[in-house]
């Protein structure tokens, strides 16, 4: 074996085994890594009592509920829903339909929220043609 | 074992003869299209149905995390070659690249909290696509500190490569992070293959703009890795004395 091809072998070997442990840690890490938990997913967790959590999902239509500065809505999976209760300030984006991320806890299945984020998709279009693909 | 045609070029003199003859078609096209894509960009095209104005940071943000992968994936070759055959060029270009891709990592992190405040509401989360791109520019900075440990970059270079190449596995980790876990940073708009999700009117020009990105990246490392070049030989002279 000419060093050149042993050089080859050395550095291809360690990166393989270096891919090997970072695949494992991020597989063990899962849960971690994950920033939000749906809907279908926070009541599979038997979450502490108070246990600060990031949930994730769509607005559902026609439930968002303004009383002065205290918010309430509605987030889905389209599987189960959970009712959020909210004080202060939304994000622009913030609408129904919208994928929005809440952190906070769950007191009786209704989740209060400390922050409300909200989640863009990965679609970019001018305004009118939005209205076209609507009609 | 690898031999391409491009490796003639591994010769200082006729790679710099090379860089000579293209530099000033480099630099005028990347004026061109900078100019043209960015004018398209931010006055030109058309706001988006939820963001309004806000999209416009797309045209600095997106080309510049592009970019940032890119040239850490070069930067990984290149330290394979220089590992492997030996080419002191293939050093030099790693040298010179960095703090390019840094640059890059960092506009990329920055813009991108300037346009997460209005839209999702934070400037900084720990999701999985906004961290391991701080990972990158982390890389980056190792990377540059490694050829700063010693005045010998061949020595140094070789610590280097090796951070590079096993870096470079935080590469297709910040590609797929939107697709393998839940994160608030949303999918590829782009680069997937059920083609782009974004309407060709914010499309042409952001692609514009890529490209001279790209052109931005090929001159200011063709001036760097002259310099460069240029300190080897003085360091060289010093050293037969």
């Amino acid at each position: 074996m000419t060093p050149k091809k042993k050089r080859f072998y050395l550095l291809f070997s360690a990166f393989t085994f270096l891919c090997f442990i970072v695949g494992t840690i991020l597989i063990v890490l899962q849960d971690n890594i994950l920033f939000f938990y749906t809907p279908s997913e926070i009541f599979q967790k038997n979450l502490k009592k108070n246990e600060k959590v990031r949930l994730g999902g769509l607005v559902e239509e026609n439930s968002i509920v303004r009383n002065d500065i205290k918010i309430s809505f509605t987030i889905t999976d389209l599987k189960k829903e959970i009712e959020v209760n909210y004080e202060g300030i939304l994000p622009d984006l913030f609408r129904e339909g919208q994928g929005v991320i809440v952190k906070g806890y769950l007191r009786n299945d209704i989740f209060q929220a400390t922050e409300v984020l909200a989640k863009h998709d990965e679609n970019y279009m001018p305004p009118e043609i939005k209205k076209k693909l609507e009609n | 074992m690898i031999n391409f045609k491009i490796f003639k070029y591994a010769n200082p003199a006729k790679f710099l003869n090379l860089c000579d003859k293209i530099f000033i078609y480099l630099l005028v096209s990347m004026i061109a299209f900078l100019f043209f894509g960015l004018y398209q960009g931010f006055f030109n095209s058309p706001e988006d149905y939820q963001q309004g104005n806000l999209v416009r940071i797309m045209y600095v943000h997106v080309p510049s995390a592009w970019m940032a992968l890119m040239i850490y994936s070069s930067i990984a070759v290149a330290s394979c070659i220089y590992l492997i055959n030996k080419h002191l060029l293939a050093n030099i270009f790693c040298k010179s690249a960095s703090l390019i891709g840094a640059s890059f990592t960092l506009i990329a992190l920055v813009t991108g909290s300037i346009w997460g405040k209005p839209t999702w509401g934070t400037w900084w989360v720990w999701d999985a696509r906004i961290t391991s791109m701080l990972i990158l520019f982390f890389l980056y900075l190792g990377h540059m500190t490694i050829f700063n440990f010693s005045e010998n970059t061949t020595k140094s270079g070789q610590a280097a490569a090796l951070l590079a190449i096993l870096g470079f596995i935080n590469i297709p980790i910040i590609k797929f992070s939107v697709d393998w876990w839940n994160t608030l940073h949303q999918p590829a708009s782009v680069i997937k293959l059920s083609g782009p999700s974004i309407h060709s009117s914010m499309l042409i020009p952001l692609l514009i703009t890529a490209l001279g990105f790209f052109l931005y990246f090929l001159v200011v490392l063709i001036i760097r890795m002259r310099s460069e070049i240029t300190n080897e030989k003085i360091n060289n002279l010093s050293f037969t004395e």
